[in-house]
């Protein structure tokens, strides 16, 4: 069995091919660029390493978001041609789940984060024994967010990319409950996603879409207009 | 023996998503497009993040249905031709993704064409092109006069300015209360009215066979405030005939006189528009005036489609123009010769 993973969600590209239980080759690029332009050429690039061709490939698993409308589109968009037209299964994890997995191990709970401007991130929390979520992932308002991870009163560990933007709020917030993952901690493992896709169920692949977690600005502003309310 | 060419078309830019396969770039064997007009209907108008977010629903499902309906299995094709541009961005990379990844997966070529290009090459499907050629590309989009010496070889000799003929149409229907899109509402009225208010005709300068839709715009949205502060009611379908006129005789006039300028062997339209039916009927009159053969696609060729893009990636891999993996969405991609 050979499994390909692709992340594109946030800024960071995480790929990786794991055969049974050995990984084979793993990437992680922070480096800001696009992925409409590089997660295939990266992509190929690493297959060629490898030396696995396409048709060797026998699952496929991509991060489905929350996070970047367009970077985990352009994931999605991938994962899903690859595995509809190679004919093999298609896996989907969130996206805070595979940041999460930073965390795996970790006595508390570990809360992923994607900053979503205006004070707002896509945010979830987990346990850290087994990454089961405490709370669904979500678009909130951070300090919100917060607010209610304080209640219930345990250790969290954070992690993601973006945390440093939030460093000093959830300090703040949370205090001494409040531990922040190593900076060589907070970007998304494609390894961690490909052994999250083991234990999750296939995906119909023509169904398959990303979990925005968030409805379009243009939905929101037609709904309130629909209720009545100012925009 | 020249062996038989088949590409498999993709086509995403805006608010269609589409694939199709087409043979040796004449021959359509299947075409299938997925249209999201119902959904951005409430809006007013495409919402980019809604297109690109249905792009992601339909994309494999459009592909494949494209490979049954025409009964054969990726290994039978011969590349992959997708729109590169322009366009909207979050929309074209919903394509190119797909069609790099479709290419990977089974080590095909990939061919990344221009929107325009294809729209010209829509014609190809029903009608053999003779060159030199002259190709009005009129749609929401666009409004282009493109000279063609032969196969890939595009001179742009008049564009916009500044509204697409399309855009004006559907901002005049808006002031007249016609539902999205307006154009073929538009045209409908036109049709049925007896009379028409006169509104300006843009030529421009001497010579130019540039287009300005957005003074003619103007003299409508004037002329229904005016109305409307002097409490008169208004004739939407003399509104409506009035500027449909207006861009008829101007497009029309640019058409036919480069067609003479160039001393064009065809004349052929393309593009959303050139499904308007006081457009099509007023340049066949004038080309038949003119003696010069006019050729305009059947409806489905005239809006977005993928057949149009296969068959003018066909033309691009013909002449090996190969993209890479490292292709991507180009919203302000320039039209530029294949020689």
């Amino acid at each position: 069995m050979i499994y390909l993973g692709i992340d594109t969600s946030n800024s960071p590209l995480a790929i990786a091919l794991m055969e049974d239980d050995r990984v084979l080759i793993e990437e992680t690029s922070n480096l800001k660029i696009n992925h409409s332009l590089m997660a295939m050429p990266a992509i190929e690039e690493m297959m060629k390493k490898a030396k696995v061709l396409p048709a060797d490939l026998t699952h496929i698993a991509v991060a489905e978001g929350p996070g970047s409308y367009t970077g985990v589109r352009i994931g999605l968009t991938i994962a899903k041609t690859l595995a509809w037209s190679l004919k093999i299964p298609l896996h989907l994890v969130s996206s805070l789940k595979v940041l999460a997995a930073n965390g795996q191990g970790f006595k508390g709970l570990v809360c992923p984060m994607m900053d979503a401007r205006r004070g707002t991130a896509f945010i979830g929390l987990y346990e850290g024994s087994d990454l089961e979520p405490v709370f669904a992932d979500q678009h909130s308002d951070v300090k919100e967010f917060l607010l209610k991870v304080k209640e219930l009163d345990r250790s969290v560990l954070f992690t993601g990319v973006d945390v440093a933007l939030h460093e000093a709020l959830i300090t703040e917030v949370l205090g001494d409950a409040a531990q922040f993952s190593g900076i060589q901690n907070r970007l998304p493992r494609a390894s961690n996603l490909i052994m999250l896709a083991q234990q999750s169920t296939e995906s119909n692949t023509h169904h398959a879409v990303p979990e925005y977690r968030r409805i379009t600005e243009a939905e929101a502003n037609y709904n309130k207009a629909q209720e009545g309310q100012p925009l | 023996m020249n062996k038989d060419i088949y590409i498999l078309g993709i086509e995403t830019s805006c608010d269609e998503t589409a694939a199709s396969i087409v043979k040796n770039g004449t021959e359509i064997i299947s075409n299938v497009v997925a249209s999201q007009i119902e959904s951005h209907k409430r809006f007013g108008g495409v919402v980019p993040e809604i297109a690109s977010r249905h792009h992601v629903e339909q994309i494999t499902l459009v592909i494949e249905e494209a490979l049954q309906l025409a009964g054969m299995e990726p290994n039978q094709l011969n590349a992959v031709a997708v729109t590169e541009g322009p366009g909207l961005v979050g929309a074209l990379l919903i394509g190119v993704n797909a069609a790099k990844a479709f290419a990977f997966a089974h080590q095909l070529p990939l061919v990344g064409v221009h929107h325009i290009a294809g729209h010209i090459y829509a014609n190809r499907l029903e009608q053999e092109m003779e060159f030199p050629l002259l190709a009005l590309v009129i749609s929401g989009g666009h409004t282009e006069l493109i000279y063609m010496k032969e196969h890939g070889d595009f001179t742009v000799i008049g564009e916009t300015r500044d509204d697409a003929a399309g855009e004006a149409y559907d901002k005049v229907a808006r002031t007249l209360n016609l539902p999205y899109p307006g154009g073929p509402h538009i045209d409908r009225l036109a049709q049925a009215s007896d009379e028409a208010v006169v509104f300006p005709r843009i030529w421009l300068e001497e010579g130019s066979y540039d287009f300005s839709f957005s003074g003619l715009k103007s003299s409508v949205l004037n002329y229904m405030h005016n109305a409307a502060q002097r409490g008169e009611k208004v004739a939407p379908e003399h509104v409506a005939a009035g500027f449909q006129n207006s861009v008829v005789e101007v497009v029309t006039g640019k058409t036919m006189q480069a067609a003479q300028q160039y001393k064009v062997r065809q004349v052929i339209a393309a593009g959303g528009v050139a499904a308007n039916k006081g457009l099509r009927r007023s340049l066949e009159e004038a080309s038949k005036e003119k003696g010069i053969p006019f050729y305009i696609p059947s409806l489905p060729l005239c809006t977005d489609n993928a057949a149009m893009i296969a068959a003018a990636g066909t033309v691009m891999y013909e002449k090996e123009l190969f993209g890479t993996m490292a292709m991507n969405g180009r919203p302000g991609m320039p039209l530029t010769s294949w020689i």
